[in-house]
């Protein structure tokens, strides 16, 4: 079966161009990069050409600024421990409540250690209070973490604006861009951003392979010691196959940036149009002028997700959910309540991430589908009616809560 | 995706007795606050009989919240009042073949909307009794609350403890860093610390009376007696291996991840030690889990 996959916020496929470049990197180019002989130096020379193709489209100045990593997670951890480790007398640290928990649960551990944590609160539509922000800044703040775009809105937080502020005030400034990088331009050399996040995997690349993009000149501490590899700020033999791979990806991520921007941007303002007209009592979340091009998270009333993502994965379509019922942990989706959306709202938010791959008659078929999924799970919903919603939802249905 | 078994899906694809019941004289609308999920169950009563003459149910919930409102409406059809209310939420799991530990608490709910319907047409107040809290231990479905409570009632200060007293931490053990939290929480608050003691170590396996394939034979032996009660629901176990005094064995059908599973195995190990007149542990693998999840496409 083919499948209409609308989920690259959570994984994208590979693309074949750069499977096919990494593959000779299992097998003749097996070499270790830092070997003296030939099977060595010619992997390590591909190494050199990826940390480029990053360099490129990070807008980075140094290539020497690029570090690999296992995933976006990995990246995180060391750029927010490296600045505690780098300023032990600083015990407080600053974030979003919409940060994903690679930050999240990052910032818990510290606080059980002793670390001062400030999360800045959003509005509706999860955009941060910058007079709260400013406040906060201080000689005490060892690094703020902020990340670029949400991953299940896909809104945008003014991190450039949030660095200068973060840089005028002395402290440290982190970004998990893992969404963000390959779907809009960045140019980190002309911002006072310190250090950013990326995953492979969001941008068509292989899963295992991230990056932290450390400014030249912000003082670092390793993660991992041991070897000389990434400059001894990453110690262990790197992962060549993936990081040649995820060199080819970011060219390619480059190379379709403006596709990303129009094509992708239209057919996801058509499928979130096309969703929005036909069903009632549905609202797009997050800050929609102000988001990445590919996503659309839309909240259906009453009913929940993944109820909806079981129906729509009979009719072969991948989506993702808010709803509480689809993570592991059965937590609802932090960032829907951070932002204030009902309770009968939040849980049946379905978040739909296109790709450069996504095509128009996959978006027609969903926005065909769809309408006909909620109705169908509307019908069994004690909050709806005969039409629509019974005429005071939560007076009419108001159960004991155990 | 959820370890859903074709029992579940089935209900939540086709629903049965779905939607509002116009002349229902018993309605119970409960929610559950671990996950949001809300029901409400309408039940029509003869009043003569006191059977339900028809059980139709309206869910906000995920699939298996609707499916587990599917089972239950179509157990008590045509029960007596008194019968429906010994119905527990295992018997919801077991009607669909099981359920993830994190989705037994949608049982819950169908066996709490039940209650709540039938108090309302007694006209009575129903309350609910239960709190439920964060899932610790997955292998065994064990929540923080019952951990913390266990711990304050019986004043543990081990992993081991709680190991023996609840369970919880007795399977894959990565939920420890979670279960020594609660431990020091509540050591805190009488006013000790937590330290760490090493869980003890499995005793080399010692040679007994009986020679290996004697061993052997009778476990099977007990395995197979116990066999036929379990596949009456819906579940089976085999014998996966024998490493010195530890049985491992595999729970298949509705008993994978079954809340009951705990007593079924304490029961069969009780059983096994009688019969072979040494000490063992029945430790249940997850293959049987594997085996479904490596069956769907």
């Amino acid at each position: 079966m083919q499948g209409i996959y609308l989920d690259n916020n959570a994984t994208t496929r590979v693309d074949p161009a750069v499977v096919e470049a990494m593959l000779p990197y299992f097998t003749e180019q097996f070499g270790n990069p830092s070997s003296l002989h030939s099977f060595g130096n010619k992997v390590g020379l591909a190494v050199k050409k990826a940390r480029m193709q990053v360099q490129e489209l990070l807008g980075a100045e140094h290539e020497s600024e690029i570090i690999f990593t296992s995933c976006g997670t990995e990246s995180d951890s060391t750029a927010i421990l490296s600045a505690l480790k780098a300023n032990p007398e600083r015990r407080e640290i600053i974030t979003t409540v919409l940060e994903h928990p690679a930050i999240l649960s990052l910032y818990s551990q510290l606080e059980k250690e002793g670390y001062a944590a400030h999360y800045l609160k959003v509005d509706g539509k999860g955009r941060v209070d910058m007079d709260e922000y400013k406040r906060r800044l201080s000689d005490k703040v060892a690094v703020v973490s902020v990340m670029w775009a949400n991953n299940e809105t896909g809104s945008f937080f003014p991190v450039l604006e949030m660095a200068e502020l973060a840089n005028a005030a002395g402290v440290m400034f982190h970004t998990d861009a893992v969404q963000a990088v390959g779907k809009v331009p960045i140019d980190l050399k002309s911002s006072k951003i310190d250090m950013l996040s990326l995953s492979g995997h969001k941008l068509h690349a292989p899963k295992g392979i991230g990056v932290l993009y450390l400014k030249r000149g912000v003082r670092f501490r390793p993660l991992l010691r041991g070897g000389h590899q990434e400059r001894g700020r990453r110690a262990g033999t790197e992962n060549t196959a993936s990081i040649v791979a995820l060199g080819k990806a970011c060219e390619m991520a480059l190379a379709a940036m403006q596709h990303e921007n129009t094509e992708v941007r239209r057919l996801r303002d058509k499928l979130e149009a096309g969703i929005l007209a036909r069903v009632p009592h549905a609202f797009a979340t997050g800050d929609v002028t102000n988001r990445l091009p590919n996503t659309s998270n839309i909240a259906f009333e009453y009913i929940e997700g993944e109820a909806i993502l079981l129906l729509l994965n009979k009719f072969g379509i991948a989506a993702s959910s808010g709803s509480a019922c689809t993570s592991g942990s059965l937590e609802p989706s932090h960032v829907m309540r951070a932002m204030g959306i009902p309770y009968t709202a939040a849980h049946g938010t379905t978040r739909f991430s296109l790709s450069r791959y996504t095509t128009e008659d996959e978006i027609d078929r969903v926005i065909q589908v769809v309408p006909e999924i909620v109705a169908q799970l509307r019908k069994l919903s004690p909050y709806w009616g005969e039409n629509g919603p019974s005429a005071e939802p939560e007076k009419d249905f108001a159960p004991v809560y155990a | 995706m959820w370890d859903y078994s074709d029992k579940v899906k089935e209900h939540f694809f086709q629903p049965r007795n779905a939607g509002p019941l116009a002349d229902a004289n018993a309605v119970g609308d409960v929610g559950s606050i671990s996950c949001g999920d809300a029901l409400r169950l309408m039940l029509k009563v003869d009043p003569e009989t006191e059977t339900i003459q028809q059980a139709q149910f309206q869910t906000f919930g995920c699939g298996s919240a609707i499916a587990s409102s599917s089972a239950l409406t179509e157990i008590i059809k045509g029960m007596k009042l008194d019968d429906a209310l010994k119905v527990s939420n295992q018997d919801i799991a077991d009607y669909l073949d099981g359920l993830p530990p994190e989705k037994m608490h949608c049982s819950v709910m169908g066996r709490e909307a039940l209650q709540a319907a039938i108090a309302n047409y007694r006209g009575e107040e129903w309350s609910d009794d239960h709190e439920e809290g964060a899932l610790i231990c997955k292998c065994f479905a064990i929540d923080a609350v019952l951990i913390e409570d266990t711990v304050r009632a019986n004043n543990l200060s081990t992993m081991e403890d709680v190991i023996n007293y609840t369970k919880a931490g007795g399977g894959c053990a990565s939920c420890h860093e979670g279960i020594e939290e609660i431990l020091a929480k509540v050591l805190a608050e009488r006013g000790e610390s937590f330290k760490p003691v090493p869980v003890k170590a499995k005793e080399a396996p010692k040679p007994g009376k009986l020679t290996n394939l004697e061993r052997i034979r009778r476990i099977e032996a007990v395995l197979e007696s116990v066999r036929p009660q379990l596949q009456r629901d819906h579940g089976d176990i085999e014998l996966v291996d024998v490493d010195g005094k530890t049985v491992y064995v595999s729970m298949t059908g509705a008993c994978a991840g079954c809340q009951m599973e705990a007593l079924t195995l304490q029961g069969i190990q009780a059983k096994l030690m009688e019969e072979l007149g040494e000490l063992v542990k029945l430790v249940p693998t997850r293959a049987g889990s594997l085996a479904r999840a490596t069956s769907q496409p």
